[in-house]
């Protein structure tokens, strides 16, 4: 099962390891006392553990070997998961839906679980559960690599914060506006990086979401610099005043409602006629130019359309936190947003919708181990992407299936 | 009756310094089979590719005769708008859409005759959802036509080999092509799939759909084509039936080499 060379690399991995949390794990200077405290103990302690955690990885990737040759065999389909067939099925599809639904509405009302608090947490991460899904459709669904998504997502904050600063504008006037909005933004962005493919593309989107930031970092007169912009209004509820506890209610169900729009949306796109030709884009993108799709067109449209939920969620952030400043729209952000696509599966709407639930609660969750939390977090990343690429849940599409007695047969 | 229904007048294609075409002339006319053929490196892919718009000739132009309209110049078109005006392709190494269907694959292929926009998909109004049963009907009866209903739901890049070429014949075939441009279809195959792809072939040709194709198995391109043009170096050497090509000196030099006198 294990050889001996590869209990040999664990070793020197042991070791290795071993050296380079010297400086951290033994050493220790007092610099009161002026003096050096070895503790050698916690050499021993590196050492084991992680030669016990690098034979675990080792015995892991030899499972998945196996597994993996004998899909190639064709013996088992491992994609035919309890959860994919589940999901594959129409009807308990409807099942999983609506209960999982029920659960978001009853939420604010559990005893001893909710509180602002968890309220709180939850809008958070179905904000990112929306934001998942937008860039799904241009990562997941197109298949372009877009690193600079946050840009979109400041793009409809700002819209909301200025216009409601200046102009007293109110969440649901600015709301459309600030989707719209994000969308010219994502066709501004479209235009130019037309011709540019995988590496050159990210690295494009990367510098636009940057250029989007520091713009409103240094431009004082028009979004006041860092130091943001505060006492951005609530959403309206018909003209009632809302005590903050009810405000904070108020927007967990208005971002259930998004949520179940968006999801509903999504799944209309991405059975459509473009949907499918966004696929076929991210597919082959010459062959799909000479199957007579017009890549520029298609490109733009996924753009758009992702950039649009973006503006949306903008909105909704600006109005929850009522102060925004450009800290809240740095890389980390995209890089979020791109590993909950990445980490629940692309193009997979349910996956998208879990990946979010976990990157986004687990950390809230974990603060106990507050310091340790990216560790976790950073490996937890690493591990999927060995063991499962295809994400937390694969994508699950629609089989199209040519039923004869539709129509007849017109022949 | 036989109208021409493609000429390419003077195509010519610079790399930098490196011509690979030179003032190709080349014409197909209604309902038949043309086959390109030359040596390695002749330029017959280059030449297709300046035709379906993936490259721009640098000189030259490319006439597209269709059905009950005027010509119209292929020269300076994107791809996608060759394939709408009624030139489809396969090509020399498989393009599928590795991980749809085979059916998806085919549904793609008709993308650019319907016309459902961002909102038909997302109101899934009755015009959206009836041009959508249209496609997927459309795509299955070219399945049927084409022999692989029995993969129907495959994931195309699990086919085998034969069936992804003819996969990508029906894909190219669902976009309504006034002309066929198949790159290589037999590259790869073995004496059975070959054979197969020949009897496909002269069904899609009997139908009246003409096919312009670029091959090296001599037997297939004797055997299907009416005319062949032959390339060398980026020119054209010969053109005319089979009979006149096998028997052409010009046509043997560049495939054999001359013969040397000892």
């Amino acid at each position: 099962m294990i050889s001996a060379g590869e209990l040999k690399k664990s070793l020197v991995v042991s070791l290795w390891f071993a050296f380079l949390t010297f400086p951290i794990m033994v050493v220790r200077v007092d610099p009161v006392e002026s003096t050096v405290l070895w503790r050698w103990h916690n050499m021993v302690y590196v050492i084991v553990g992680s030669f016990f955690l690098s034979i675990i990885f080792r015995y892991l990737l030899h499972r998945r070997d196996i597994q993996t040759s004998r899909k190639e065999s064709g013996q088992s389909n491992p994609d035919q998961t309890l959860i994919h067939r589940w999901l594959s099925n129409t009807r308990s599809r409807t099942i999983i839906f609506v209960s999982l639904l029920a659960v978001a509405l009853a939420f604010p009302h559990m005893p001893y679980l909710s509180s602002t608090y968890q309220v709180n947490i939850m809008t958070t991460a179905l904000m990112y559960v929306v934001l998942g899904l937008g860039l799904n459709i241009v990562v997941g669904l197109a298949g372009l690599l877009d690193l600079g998504y946050v840009a979109f997502y400041a793009v409809g904050a700002y819209t909301y914060a200025l216009l409601n600063y200046h102009f007293g504008l109110g969440f649901w006037v600015v709301l459309p506006i600030g989707g719209i909005l994000a969308a010219l933004f994502g066709i501004i962005l479209g235009f130019p990086v037309l011709r540019l493919r995988g590496d050159y593309l990210a690295i494009v989107t990367l510098g636009f979401g940057e250029i989007i930031r520091l713009v409103l970092e240094n431009w004082g007169d028009f979004s006041q610099g860092p130091s943001g912009i505060s006492n951005i209004s609530r959403p309206g509820f018909f003209g009632i005043d809302l005590t903050l506890d009810q405000a904070i209610i108020y927007i967990y169900y208005l971002m259930v409602l998004f949520v179940v729009v968006t999801i509903f949306f999504v799944n209309r796109l991405q059975d459509s006629r473009l949907g499918r030709a966004w696929i076929a884009l991210r597919e082959d993108e010459i062959a799909c130019q000479a199957m007579g799709i017009d890549k520029m067109k298609t490109k733009l449209a996924a753009f758009s359309l992702g950039a649009f939920w973006a503006g949306i969620i903008g909105v909704v952030f600006a109005a929850k936190t009522t102060f925004i400043n450009p800290a809240s729209f740095t890389f980390l952000e995209s890089a979020i947003i791109l590993s909950i696509v990445v980490l629940g599966g692309m193009g997979s709407i349910i996956g998208v919708i879990f990946g979010a639930l976990v990157l986004i609660l687990l950390p809230e969750y974990l603060r106990a181990l507050a310091e340790y939390r990216m560790l976790a977090f950073g490996a937890v990343l690493v591990l999927m992407m060995v063991f499962r690429p295809q994400g937390l849940i694969g994508s699950i599409r629609r089989v199209y299936t040519y039923t004869p007695t539709k129509k007849g047969t017109t022949s | 009756m036989n109208g021409r229904i493609l000429e390419v007048v003077g195509l010519t294609m610079d790399f930098g310094g490196i011509r690979a075409l030179n003032n190709v002339d080349l014409d197909v006319k209604q309902g038949e089979i043309v086959a390109l053929i030359g040596p390695n490196g002749a330029g017959k892919t280059t030449f297709f590719n300046c035709i379906t718009g993936l490259y721009r000739p640098t000189k030259g132009d490319i006439f597209l005769y269709r059905q009950g309209s005027s010509r119209a110049s292929l020269k300076g078109m994107k791809p996608n708008r060759v394939t709408e005006v009624g030139l489809a392709r396969t090509f020399q190494n498989i393009r599928l859409f590795p991980q749809m269907t085979v059916l998806e694959n085919v549904m793609i292929g008709r993308h650019c005759r319907t016309s459902s926009t961002i909102f038909g998909a997302l109101v899934r109004n009755t015009s959206t959802r009836m041009e959508e049963d249209s496609i997927i009907e459309s795509s299955h009866r070219m399945l049927v036509k084409i022999g692989l209903t029995q993969y129907e739901n495959e994931i195309a890049k699990n086919l085998p080999y034969g069936a992804q070429r003819r996969l990508e014949i029906a894909r190219a075939l669902a976009t309504e092509p006034e002309l066929l441009l198949l790159d290589e279809p037999a590259a790869g195959m073995n004496p059975q799939e070959t054979s197969e792809l020949v009897n496909l072939i002269q069904s899609i040709a009997a139908e009246g759909q003409s096919i312009l194709l670029i091959e090296h198995d001599m037997k297939l391109v004797m055997n299907l084509s009416e005319r062949i043009f032959v390339m060398d170096y980026g020119k054209k050497i010969a053109e005319g039936t089979p009979e006149q090509i096998r028997n052409n000196p010009t046509v043997i030099k560049a495939y054999l080499g001359e013969e040397v006198d000892a």
